[in-house]
């Protein structure tokens, strides 16, 4: 039990998926203009990524072996396509405007790297089955958490006072920066 | 090699079949009528019909609440589709909802004869010139009316577009809806 509260507690701070892993980058600018947005991309995201850990595991381990490891990135991508589709479907029908508002986004976690690179990560560290979906939920949270914050931050500078060269995009950029520079304070926190 | 492709069929199948069922069972019932008039807007979302973009207008022509004739940018070949799609008569594009640059007037110093009838057809007096002399439009003045357009033998007159600038820019005009009262 400590084990799997040491792999959420380190994926979300210590070795979060976007500020020291650089994963994640399209959604973390893109959807983060709105803190409602963010947290519905989170949620969504959460979901995909937790699900596609688990069974990407559960491929990994009983279908692909060590004889057919080649085929481990080509079959994580189409098992996270279908989550990704059948999550569509599910926020379509269960909340229209959800739907709505993450737009293209939402066909986008598709090709999101970080939902791509748990999994793969995680076979990189030889996680069981609980161990990856932790994993996957940890790395989900810590992505959630980093865009919940981050469109807080982007919300509010709307507002500031910029200067001409830094509005928009380049000062969304520098934050992001300071951001990840201030996570690195969590470093060492777990080994 | 066998198992390979054994494995990847497996897995399509399974998904496959996991998001047919998902189809199925969370169908979302969208009005084909809405679909339908979507697809023929511009799909540019400029909300020049006074909606936020070009599904909620098709959302409202559907359910009666707008004209069709609302859509600048779809022009009228955009009303005529409406029209054939929905069993109504076509009509011209709503008024004030033809969208034009403000633009002046521009004489081509080669062509001028100096015939001098596009300086009475100007409401403003904003062309100067005498007979067989040059004739030159002030800018300043000249509204864009293209009222010196169709008098021009030699077709010498163009409108050119004003860029919005440090010298040009003016506040907009407070838009309101006009509307009849009883």
């Amino acid at each position: 039990m400590e084990n799997y509260l040491l792999i959420l507690i380190a994926t979300v701070f210590v070795n979060n998926i976007v500020m020291s892993k650089i994963l994640g980058l399209c959604p973390f600018m893109g959807v983060s203009r709105k803190l409602e947005t963010a947290i519905g991309m989170g949620a969504a995201t959460t979901f995909v990524l937790t699900l596609a850990s688990g069974v990407s595991n559960l491929i990994d381990t009983y279908l692909l072996g060590a004889d057919l490891g080649y085929l481990r990135t080509l079959s994580f991508i189409v098992v996270i396509a279908g989550i990704v589709g059948f999550t569509e479907m599910f926020i379509k029908k269960t909340s229209p405007v959800l739907f709505r508002v993450l737009g293209i986004y939402l066909p986008l976690i598709t090709t999101n790297c970080a939902v791509l690179g748990i999994p793969l990560l995680n076979v990189m560290e030889q996680h069981n089955f609980m161990e990856s979906l932790f994993f996957g939920m940890g790395g989900a949270l810590g992505f959630t958490l980093v865009l919940i914050l981050f469109a807080a931050m982007r919300e509010r500078l709307e507002a500031a006072e910029v200067p001409k060269p830094f509005k928009g995009v380049s000062i969304a950029m520098v934050t992001a920066g300071l951001m990840s520079l201030a996570f690195m304070g969590f470093a060492g926190l777990i080994k | 090699m066998l198992s390979a492709i054994l494995v990847m069929a497996g897995i399509g199948l399974v998904l496959g079949a996991v998001l047919g069922w998902a189809s199925i069972k969370y169908r979302v019932e969208d009005d084909p009528l809405v679909e339908k008039i979507d697809a023929i807007l511009p799909q540019t979302q400029c909300g020049q019909c006074g909606f936020p973009g070009c599904k909620p207008y098709a959302e409202a022509i559907a359910r009666g609440e707008a004209d069709i004739n609302k859509c600048p940018p779809g022009g009228e070949d955009g009303v005529k589709r409406l029209a054939e799609l929905l069993g109504v008569d076509p009509k011209p594009l709503g008024e004030g909802l033809e969208p034009k640059p403000k633009s002046v007037a521009v004489i081509d110093d080669n062509t001028c004869i100096g015939c001098t009838l596009c300086i009475q057809a100007c409401p403003v007096d904003a062309i100067v010139g005498a007979a067989k002399q040059l004739h030159v439009i002030v800018a300043d003045q000249c509204t864009g009316c293209e009222l010196c357009l169709p008098p021009c033998p030699v077709d010498c007159i163009h409108m050119e577009v004003v860029k919005e600038g440090v010298a040009t820019w003016k506040w907009r005009y407070p838009v309101h809806a006009i509307r009849r009262v009883a």
